[in-house]
């Protein structure tokens, strides 16, 4: 990982290249940063795959329940499909959300993380990016296969699939503040459930709100282009509230 | 007429379990911070005189 | 002309401070809602449509306000104290949340009993009441992240960063509710329709508000003081304070 080699800008720019190549050092540190983060975290995850395969597990069950506490229906199914859906998909990541940071910090791995010369908010990024490659992504591909069963149509499952590629990713990011906020917190899990769960419901509104209208016959596209803007507002945001949430544990 | 002020146009129920509850939530804030107040000093006020009894009695011990 | 508003940054020089003005605003709270009850109760005139049900409007609409403002004014306390790295911002953060959730557990109990006899029914996942419902559980996350950091410095600056996430969302959420109600509104249930306000009826609204704003600040300075003699203690000025109590002690 070394950063001797010079900037394109080096030559173009007459009066500072000194400035221009220490800022794409930067951005070339920031990348740098993300990726081992997510590499290391992915492999790491990769390593208890039957913890991965517990959550995702979870999720197929919770939404198996609903049917059962309710009525086989497909009309009362289709209708309560998109709900129960992205709820579960809601609880799911609440149940992995504690492994984002709780090992490392235990064992410490967590503040060499921050002591380190790479910018925080860039190595939380690629945190929470494995956690949701490990989390998120599975259930955004497993919902449709799910949605089958809830008598949903293929057009409807398609819009499921997306609203969830962009939707969890957002849970995965306000998901990954209150875990450093709660980092050795008595009351652990629950206590992290009862911060975020109030923060995801804009996003289960528009998730879900995206499969009823293509369910209703009416465009999804208002509902995904909020979902989008949202994702890359909290893209560029949220990393540097997580970073500053995990000094705060750490100090 | 104070009957008719109490029976609120027939909607005495719910005027009065608005209010009602509104006053009770109000006087309960009111003393829990009193209580809380007057429990801090007696414990700042224990921890001078008799500094290890009043260290057995708080909670979180002493402030950092 | 410059007020060093940093001396009263340290929880030493606002203690007396907080006292006073404690008792002060509770007196003008008692005269407040005096008035405002008098307004509420007789001087306002039962509504022609909904009776004399609407009077919990004067209850109703106050608690919802100061549930926002008292959000807002906890999350800038919360900015100061992460910017500014001071005690005494953290301890008003810290006492403004109580009643805040109180505020906004008002609004949605008043709230209910006004809309069952209105509208038919106790509860009707209309977009406000949906969205102090989640204020409320806002609140609650922020008091119980306090309770579960023991060290009082971490919990400070957590629950800052927590509140002012929470202040980020919260106008996204009234908005995403807003969306979601407005698709799902079969009915005409609106409880943002008031009656029509006749100017007695505003007045009493708007004396019930002043009532809540000095009530709040009445209360949530009697609160810090508490906070401040729990925090503080070990810190040699506070025995002075026993000898000497000032702006109302126990």
């Amino acid at each position: 990982m070394t950063a001797g080699k010079p900037s394109p800008l080096a030559g173009t720019l007459a009066v500072q290249p000194a400035a221009a190549e220490a800022v794409a050092d930067t951005h070339a540190s920031v990348l740098a940063a993300i990726g081992w983060a997510v590499a290391r975290d992915f492999r790491v995850a990769l390593r208890s795959k039957g913890e991965l395969g517990v959550q995702l597990l979870f999720y197929v069950i919770v939404v198996s329940l609903f049917p059962l506490a309710t009525s086989p229906s497909r009309e009362t199914l289709a209708t309560l499909g998109p709900g129960v859906l992205w709820t579960s998909a809601l609880l799911a990541s609440l149940l992995s959300l504690p492994r984002l940071f709780a090992s490392d910090y235990h064992d410490g791995t967590l503040e060499q993380i921050a002591l380190s010369s790479r910018p925080l908010a860039a190595l939380v990024s690629g945190k929470m990016a494995a956690h949701w490659l490990t989390s998120g992504l599975p259930v955004a591909l497993m919902a449709p296969l799910l949605g089958a069963q809830y008598a949903l149509e293929g057009p409807v499952l398609a819009t499921l699939a997306v609203s969830l590629l962009l939707g969890t990713p957002i849970l995965s990011l306000l998901g990954a503040v209150g875990a450093a906020l709660t980092l050795g917190a008595r009351g652990g899990g629950t206590l992290l459930a009862l911060l975020v769960l109030p923060l995801y419901a804009p996003v289960l509104i528009f998730g879900a709100g995206a499969v009823d209208a293509v369910r209703a016959g009416v465009s999804a596209a208002p509902h995904l282009s909020l979902l989008g803007a949202g994702l890359l507002v909290a893209l560029v945001g949220v990393p540097f509230a997580v970073a500053a949430a995990v000094r705060i544990a750490l100090d | 007429m104070i009957a008719d002020f109490f029976a609120m146009g027939g909607y005495a129920w719910y005027v009065w379990m608005a209010y009602g509850v509104a006053a009770l939530a109000i006087a309960l804030e009111i003393a829990a911070v009193r209580v809380r107040r007057k429990r801090a000093f007696d414990e700042l006020r224990m921890s001078v005189d008799a500094p290890p009894a009043a260290a057995a009695m708080t909670r979180k011990g002493t402030a950092r | 002309m410059l007020i060093n508003w940093f001396r009263f940054a340290s929880p030493i020089s606002f203690y007396p401070i907080a006292g006073s003005w404690s008792y002060a605003f509770g007196a003008l709270a008692a005269l407040f809602a005096g008035a405002g009850l008098v307004i509420a109760l007789w001087i306002a005139p039962t509504d022609a449509t909904q009776g004399d049900a609407y009077r919990i409007i004067f209850i109703h609409v106050p608690t919802a306000w100061m549930a926002m403002f008292i959000y807002l004014v906890m999350a800038g306390w919360s900015a100061l104290a992460l910017g500014f790295n001071t005690r005494l911002s953290a301890m008003m953060a810290q006492a403004l949340a109580p009643t805040g959730a109180l505020m906004a557990a008002l609004a949605l109990w008043t709230g209910a009993f006004w809309g069952r006899p209105t509208w038919g029914t106790y509860w009707a996942w209309d977009a406000r009441m949906t969205s102090t419902l989640i204020l409320l559980f806002l609140y609650l996350g922020v008091i119980a992240l306090r309770a579960a950091l023991e060290d009082p410095r971490r919990a400070d600056r957590a629950c800052a960063v927590l509140a002012l996430v929470g202040a980020v969302n919260v106008p996204i959420i009234y908005f995403s509710v807003q969306w979601w109600n407005t698709l799902h509104q079969g009915s005409s249930i609106s409880l943002t329709a008031a009656p029509k306000m006749a100017m007695t009826m505003l007045a009493g609204i708007l004396v019930m508000t002043a009532a809540a704003w000095s009530y709040t600040i009445a209360v949530v300075l009697a609160r810090v003081q508490a906070i401040i003699v729990e925090r503080e203690r070990g810190a040699g000025w506070l025995e002075s304070l026993i000898q000497f109590p000032a702006g109302g002690s126990a």
